[in-house]
């Protein structure tokens, strides 16, 4: 697949399409489902973008917006609320020294995102296992991604 | 015991905190806790049990943290997420609570690769985030993750780490934030030998209206020999050394290092301490245990005047092995 990382140093542009995208699926989240043919076909969709693009790890709770467009999943220790100590010097890896740290470049980008670059401030939930290898693309319409354990909301 | 911690209690009082780090055996042996725990003690508030820090196996912090208390200290139980999943850390802090621990330290976890069987299975079901909202949930709603209602909920003083000299340095302030949002009552940090960067970050979170909110010991140690800080810097996660500490160091025969290494230290605790927002120091002095109490004593914060180490009367005494 080709290598399609370069749009993601234009947060900005990824963003507004986020926002096109979220704002299109949301009327037909009571219509859409988990598991079927159609979730087929959201799947592959999401493999042929999200893919090449963010290197997409298909957790299934797509949080993109709130990590500087920059995804969580691809940290070894797969952090979703921000760096562990670890970082070197260099602003490489902890765990593989041959990459950069995912949350050095997901902060740079959220200072350019107007719309989301303040969402990196915010606290998120531990994510579901379940909904891993499923489409984020639902999960976001049927709102089953923004479900949180049941103790997170008091 | 339905008290805030002793921790707790210097913290609150306004008191400059000092916690050390003890360093667990590669023992089944109670006296291996009970020899380190000592030398230890009388210096300091409150004991940090380690766990499998640096990803290298040794005795569990909850068997240490349960050791501990037993005998009447004050831990801090480490809890990191590289090991377990949600379930087994929510079982394992109402079991540290029921056996008298209150100060927990939520932390991520080195990666395995660090550690000494990197082939093993790296969990990070939660992080220290998540982990420390977990911690307040069962602390402040009587509740696991799952909604399900405790019948006693624990009574914790909640910490996180921080590491303001790995970068993104203009988002370790953001982060500590979060922290305190998710429950972190105080923050260790990550071994400071850089104070220009410690006074940014003090700086930092305190435009975003943290001093106050959270209590912020710094991590301290003394350095063995310049041999030995190039080896921390390359091989500890997160350790930062700026070149003119290895050189100051070189610059001392060799027999002569280890000296200066406890000196710089005493330096780096009384900078700190003018730091604005900085309320304590956390020693962190690997295999050098020794040192602590001249360091601490050198750095001119002694007496500790809440006594660790003395015998709980609330406790039985049978079980100091």
């Amino acid at each position: 697949m080709r290598d399609m990382s370069w749009i993601q140093n234009h947060p900005r542009l990824l963003e507004v399409a986020y926002a096109g995208t979220h704002a299109m699926l949301r009327p037909f989240g009571r219509w859409l489902r988990r598991g079927g043919a159609v979730e087929r076909v959201f799947i592959a969709g999401e493999k042929l973008t999200k893919g090449p693009i963010f290197d997409c790890r298909m957790c299934g709770q797509c949080i993109l917006h709130t990590t500087g467009m920059t995804c969580p999943m691809t940290c070894p220790k797969t952090m979703r609320n921000g760096p562990c100590g670890g970082v070197r010097q260099d602003g490489r890896c902890e765990v593989d020294p041959e990459m950069p740290c995912v949350w050095l470049m997901g902060w740079e980008r959220s200072q350019r995102m107007p719309t989301f670059g303040n969402e990196i401030r915010r606290v998120q939930p531990p994510i579901d296992h379940r909904l891993e290898g499923s489409s984020a693309w639902i999960n976001d319409a049927t709102g089953d991604a923004a479900r949180v354990p049941a103790g997170w909301g008091g | 015991m339905t008290g805030p911690s002793r921790l707790e209690r210097v913290l609150r009082s306004g008191r400059f905190a000092v916690t050390a780090e003890l360093n667990p055996p590669d023992s089944a042996d109670a006296q291996a806790v009970y020899d380190r725990a000592l030398v230890l003690a009388t210096v300091c508030d409150a004991i940090n049990a380690t766990d499998a820090s640096g990803a290298n196996v040794h005795m569990s912090s909850i068997g240490v943290c349960a050791l501990l208390t037993r005998a009447g200290y004050e831990p801090v139980l480490q809890v990191s997420c590289r090991d377990r999943n949600r379930i087994a850390i929510q079982g394992d802090l109402l079991g540290a609570a029921a056996m008298g621990v209150r100060n927990v330290l939520c932390l991520t976890g080195d990666g395995v690769q660090a550690g000494d069987q990197p082939e093993a299975k790296p969990v990070f079901d939660l992080d220290s985030t998540t982990l420390l909202r977990t911690a307040r949930m069962l602390r402040d709603q009587g509740q696991f993750l799952s909604g399900r209602t405790l019948e006693k909920p624990p009574r914790f003083f909640l910490g996180a780490a921080a590491n303001p000299f790995a970068p993104p340095y203009d988002f370790r302030a953001v982060q500590l934030a979060k922290k305190v949002a998710a429950g972190a009552q105080f923050i260790q940090t990550q071994f400071c030998f850089d104070v220009p960067r410690l006074r940014e970050f003090m700086a930092q979170a305190g435009d975003l209206g943290l001093h106050g909110k959270v209590c912020v010991l710094v991590g301290v140690g003394p350095l063995r020999s310049a041999k030995a800080a190039e080896w921390m810097r390359t091989h500890v996660p997160g350790v930062h050394i700026p070149d003119e500490v290895i050189r100051r160091l070189s610059g001392v025969p060799t027999d002569r290092q280890r000296q200066e290494g406890r000196s710089l230290c005493v330096e780096i605790i009384q900078q700190v301490c003018e730091v604005p927002g900085v309320c304590g120091v956390h020693v962190m002095a690997y295999r050098q245990e020794e040192l602590v109490a001249e360091i601490i004593e050198s750095a001119g914060l002694l007496p500790r005047s809440t006594q660790a180490g003395m015998f709980n009367p609330d406790e039985p005494e049978e079980n100091a092995s």
